[in-house]
This record gives C-alpha cells, structure tokens and sequence, in this order.
C-alpha cells in the first residue's frame, strides 16, 4: 500500500471504521484536509460526527483505519481480538498487517491539533484567563523543580503574556478575571477557541462552535473562525449544523449519514446534491 | 496588557503567619512546657501537613485516595529506623540481635529519606492504581495502607522494622530544647521547630500549587477529558501529584513519630486516614489554609477542649446529666455533622488566606453558585 500524501495534505482519514460492540458508528470514512481550508463535516444527529473527531484525537481508538496527521500516521489500526468476528465494517483486512499506533490524546494535542467539545468543557473553579494559561502548559519547558522554586519565572512571565494577549484577541480581556463558568455561552464557547489557540496547534477541530447561538452571534463567529483562521495560519475541521454559518465559510464539505460518508463537495455542490438533501437538508427547513 | 492583583493581601498573609511563628516561639517560654496548649500545636503541626498533603491529592487534583495512613507509617518508620542511636539499638531490637542497620543518619535527612521511600512505594503502587478512578482508586488505596501495616508488623522483617516491638528512643521534638550542661532547659524549641518543619513543607506543596504544573493538576481535578485535549499527559500528572501527596505524607509521618517518641504499626489504621480526610473536607477541599486551620481545631476538639465532657462535672451540688467516658466522641461527632451542614463547602471553601483579605473573593464564591 503507498504512503504516497502531498505536503498540502494537514489530515487524512483513510478507512476509519469505529464500532463500539456490534454498532458501527463510522463506517469506511476517509477524508482529507487540506493546508489553510475551512472544511465542514456535516450530517443528522448520531451521524457519527462527534465520533469521527474523538478518532482523530485519541479518545477513541478506531476499529479499522488509518489517520494521517502532516502525513505522519497518528492512528493506524486494525480489528483485533474478539472485534476481527463482530467487525461488521468494511475494509477489515486492509491493514491486517501494520503495527497498530494510537497516540494519547495529550500526545496528539502536542502534536498541534487542538479541538473545542460540543458540550462546552471549560474549567469550571478556574477563570477564563487561568482557563486559556493551561493551554501554554504542554509547551513548557520548565521541570516540577524549576516550576516550583520559581526558576522559570521568565516562561512563567511569557505564559501569562501570551494568554492574556489570546483573550484580547478573542475579545475576552475585558472579562479575564471572571470564573469561565460566569461568561455567557457564546463567550464560553469563544473563551474554549482562545484556549485550544493556546496550545499552538496547526489544525483546528472545532464541534459545533455555533451550537446555541442566534443569527447574528453565528454571523459573527463565522467571520471570528475566518480572521483567526488567517491571523494563526491554521486549518479549520469543523462540524456545524448551522447551515449558513457552513455554507459561507467553509470551502469543502464532507457529509455523514448513519456512520456513512454520503457526499463531498463545495457548498453550492453539496446544496444541489440530491442524495444530501434526501438525508438531511430536505428533513430541515433549510 | 497585564492586570496585576494586589499585593496588600499577601502581605497582610505573611505578616500575620510570621507573628503566629513569633506568638508560638514566646508562648513557649513563657508557658510550662507541660500545658496542653503544645500537645495541640505539635500535633497540629504533623496533622496540618499530612492533611495538606492529602489535600493536594483529594483537593487540587481530584484523585481520591485513602492511603494517606499507609505513606505515614512508611515514613515514621523509615525515620525511626535509621535515626535510633547505634548504641541503644541492642536494647530497642532486643528480639531481633540489635537489628540489620547499625547506623545512623542526621534528622533531616532521615525526614528527607521518609519522604523518598514513601514517594518510591506510591510510584510502585501508583503505576497499576492510578488507571483506576474515583471510588475503586479509593479502595485500592485503602487496601495498600492496609497491606503496608500487616507487613510492617511482620517478624520476618523484623531485624529492621522490630517486628511488632516499638521502635523507641531516637530523637523526638522535645529533644529540640536547648539545654545547659545540668539537663537544664534554657530555650525551648520543641514547638517551634515542628512548626518550621511543616511550614517548610507547606510553603513547597503551595508554591507547587501555584506553578504551572498546580495549574495543570487543577485542570485535571476540573475536567479530565478537557486537560488531555490541553496536551497535558495525564498518567504523568497524576503520578507526580501521587508521588508528592505521599513524599511529604512521608516528612508528616516521621513527624509524627517525633511527636510520639515510639512507632507502632498498630494505630496507623484506615481510622487515621480517615482523621485526615475529615480534616481535609472540613477546612475545604482544595484549600491550603482550610486544611492547615482545621487540623488545629480538630486536634484541640479532641485532644483539649471537649477532654471535659469524658469527666463527671459539678456545678455547685447539681451533677450535670449525661457526662461519662466516651461521650465526648458523641459531642464532637454532634459538631462535625454541624460543621458539615452549615459548611457545605468545608470552612474555607477553596479560598486561601490571601483571598479573605482581598476584595475579590466574595466576587468569586457568588459566581461559583
């Protein structure tokens, strides 16, 4: 099998299948994402979307499948033990012999992709700035030693200004002092985006940034995902079910039905595609 | 842009701690050595430190461990062990030929040793205990502690551990008294050295707290998932916090040991972890100042102040009902339950002492609710 992958490409999915007993909750998914995109991932409810991300990012370690990451496999597995006969998935044998990998998911963020959650997982005790500070952790350099008798207090100092100035570039400064949990959710949801940036990630995934918001809160995070996109040099992955918010950003779209990757193209390819809007656009009333 | 806190709170903080250090040093000139007031310090002090040990655990990085009794008795003996003097070995190992180890190390490095072997078993135990969470975490750790007391007690090992004999008769606190050739006392230390021994430890577990890593670990405690996906390594994390938890539960335990002047296996039951862990929920979870405040208060309920009630009283020629040996416990059982109601949130929440004196603490516990 080639490992032939092209510089451009950030994230390539290749065969990822994740069945958790006998439900097969992403099937035979492959997908690529290319450098400085915006790339959507979009489907109904319990399509596997969530799934796909907690793949990539090692919560969960696929059945089948391979992820490339800067053409780096991330994770490389195949159905082993009792799962090589409940394996209901397509593409079983493909990769019967490569050594499985599956990095942790602390492993990966340092890696550089940083994601957000669909049900906002902020520190609850801590506030937004201290929030966006444990970002900066992962690229210490500092031991428990010197961290303790306050022997890198010139990184200490650099952590500090650069969370401060991630807040400020998400427009939160003003409330950086505040307990996370206080802020009112689009701001949570912007204080989540600022603490993954803190991480220095090349991709970002992002899980329904604009879950809960109204039009005019999703408007404005759609432009806030483009401007940070471009100020940080970053690739954006996202699942959205805003369909303006994915319609105007994004430059590709990968739809998912029941685990299935059922249509790719550009937003005006994917809003004339039948098979899309059988699944999913002709059951909403956009 | 850099918004700075205030710096009056800390110091209000660190000049109140230095006179408290001044009050203890000049109560105990002043005062006979005998008074219950230093059975209460120095027992606090050991306490103070052994609950926040456990807070840095149970509090700051959400593991719920109870093996706290275990790395205690590992540190009592491993202090006891190597700082009894060569020539009275032959009397405290008398079943055991005067024991393995015929040498004998300065205080504070054996203290220092407590704490290494201590921190040495929870990095063995940890490895396989840490993948469990919460309440199985619990268990396991109890079973430890257990485990690690029937071993200590056992003959076999007893050329070094004596078995189930006491060790006895290497330094204690009092033995921090300065005296003249006569055996004469003329400056009395023997509260205010534990004192320093646990601020010491203390100041490092809070400076630990307030680095990047106690940023991390508080992350970990708030969100487990969330922390990964910071890049932060949890099995790493968790360990360092296990290991340190246990090395100054190690210190507290030699410490206790000095306070007792003998070892025992015995006493260091799931009881004395527990002692603990009420200590550390009443003062607050995840407060410093609330562990170190209310191992005060809990050793001088116990130990001083509700001693009363264990005695028949009279008021004038009217006996007062109900006082009898034991029913102490029931009155202090009575004040915890209180305590717990009226604090949900233990006595200090998870606010410090710096936080009292600043005006943004009040902001902070209203947003928490």
């Amino acid at each position: 099998m080639s490992e032939t992958v092209s510089k451009n490409e950030v994230l390539k999915l290749e065969n990822i299948t994740m069945q958790f007993g006998g439900v097969v909750a992403i099937n035979n998914l492959s997908l690529v994402v290319n450098r400085g995109e915006i790339i959507a991932l979009i489907g109904p409810n319990g399509a596997g979307k969530t799934t796909a991300f907690n793949c990539i990012t090692g919560v969960y370690e696929p059945t089948n499948g391979i992820v490339y990451f800067h053409g780096e496999p991330i994770v490389v597995n195949h159905p082993q033990g009792k799962m090589v006969k409940q394996y209901g998935g397509i593409n079983g044998d493909k990769y019967k012999d490569r050594k499985p990998v599956v990095y942790t998911p602390d492993k990966i963020t340092r890696m550089g992709i940083a994601r957000t959650f669909q049900n906002i997982r902020l520190f609850k005790s801590q506030t937004a700035f201290e929030n966006v500070l444990i970002g900066t952790h992962l690229r210490r350099t500092s031991n428990m030693f010197t961290a303790t008798f306050r022997l890198n207090a010139k990184e200490e100092k650099a952590m500090r200004e650069k969370a401060w100035n991630l807040l400020e570039e998400v427009g939160l400064a003003d409330v950086g002092n505040e307990l996370a949990t206080s802020l009112p959710y689009g701001k949570q949801r912007r204080l989540e985006i600022a603490r993954a940036l803190a991480t220095d990630p090349t991709l970002l995934l992002l899980d329904e940034p604009a879950a809960g918001m109204n039009p005019q809160e999703t408007d404005e995070l759609g432009e806030f995902i483009v401007e940070i996109k471009n100020k940080f040099d970053l690739t954006v992955f996202m699942i959205e079910h805003h369909m303006n918010l994915v319609m105007d950003i994004s430059d590709r779209i990968y739809v998912l039905d029941f685990g299935k990757q059922i249509a790719e193209g550009t937003p005006e390819e994917i809003q004339k595609n039948p098979v899309v809007i059988a699944a999913y656009l002709g059951v909403e009333e956009e | 842009m850099n918004q700075k806190k205030s710096k009056t709170p800390m110091i209000v903080t660190l000049v109140l701690i230095a006179a408290i250090y001044i009050a203890v040093f000049v109560a105990e000139q002043m005062l006979p050595a005998t008074s219950m007031l230093f059975t209460v310090l120095k027992k606090g002090a050991v306490y103070a430190l052994v609950a926040v040990s456990m807070n840095l655990l149970n509090g700051f990085t959400g593991i719920f461990s109870l093996g706290q009794a275990g790395f205690m008795l590992i540190g009592a003996y491993v202090y006891g062990i190597f700082t009894i003097p060569v020539a009275d070995r032959a009397q405290v190992y008398q079943y055991f030929d005067g024991g393995a180890i015929q040498f004998t190390l300065p205080i504070v490095i054996a203290m220092i040793l407590s704490g290494l072997i201590a921190a040495f078993f929870a990095f063995l135990i940890g490895l396989p205990v840490l993948r469990l969470k919460s309440d199985y975490l619990a268990i396991a750790t109890l079973g430890f502690a257990e485990i690690i007391r029937a071993v200590f007690q056992w003959n076999g090992l007893g050329r070094i551990t004596n078995g189930s004999n006491m060790l006895r008769l290497f330094p204690g606190f009092n033995d921090f008294n300065i005296r003249n050739t006569d055996g004469q006392v003329t400056l009395y230390l023997s509260t205010l050295i534990p004192f320093i021994m646990a601020g010491i430890c203390i100041l490092l577990i809070v400076l630990l707290i307030n680095s990047t890593y106690g940023r991390a670990l508080k992350a970990i405690r708030d969100d487990e998932v969330a922390a990964e996906a910071m890049g932060i390594n949890l099995a790493h994390h968790k360990r360092l916090a296990f290991c340190i938890s246990s090395f100054f539960a190690g210190v507290g335990g030699a410490m206790l040991a000095m306070y007792q002047n003998s070892i025992q296996a015995k006493p260091f039951t799931s009881a004395m972890t527990y002692e603990i862990l009420l200590i550390v929920v009443i003062g607050g979870i995840g407060s410093i100042t609330g562990s170190v405040f209310s191992s005060f208060l809990f050793v001088a309920c116990s130990e001083w102040w509700l001693r009363f009630l264990d005695e028949k009283q009279m008021i004038g020629n009217f006996e007062v009902p109900l006082l009898r040996n034991g029913f102490r416990l029931v009155v202090f059982s009575l004040i915890i339950m209180i305590v717990v109601l009226f604090f949900r949130r233990g006595i200090m929440g998870d606010k410090e002492l710096p936080d009292l004196f600043s005006r943004r603490a009040g902001k902070k516990e209203r947003a928490v609710k």
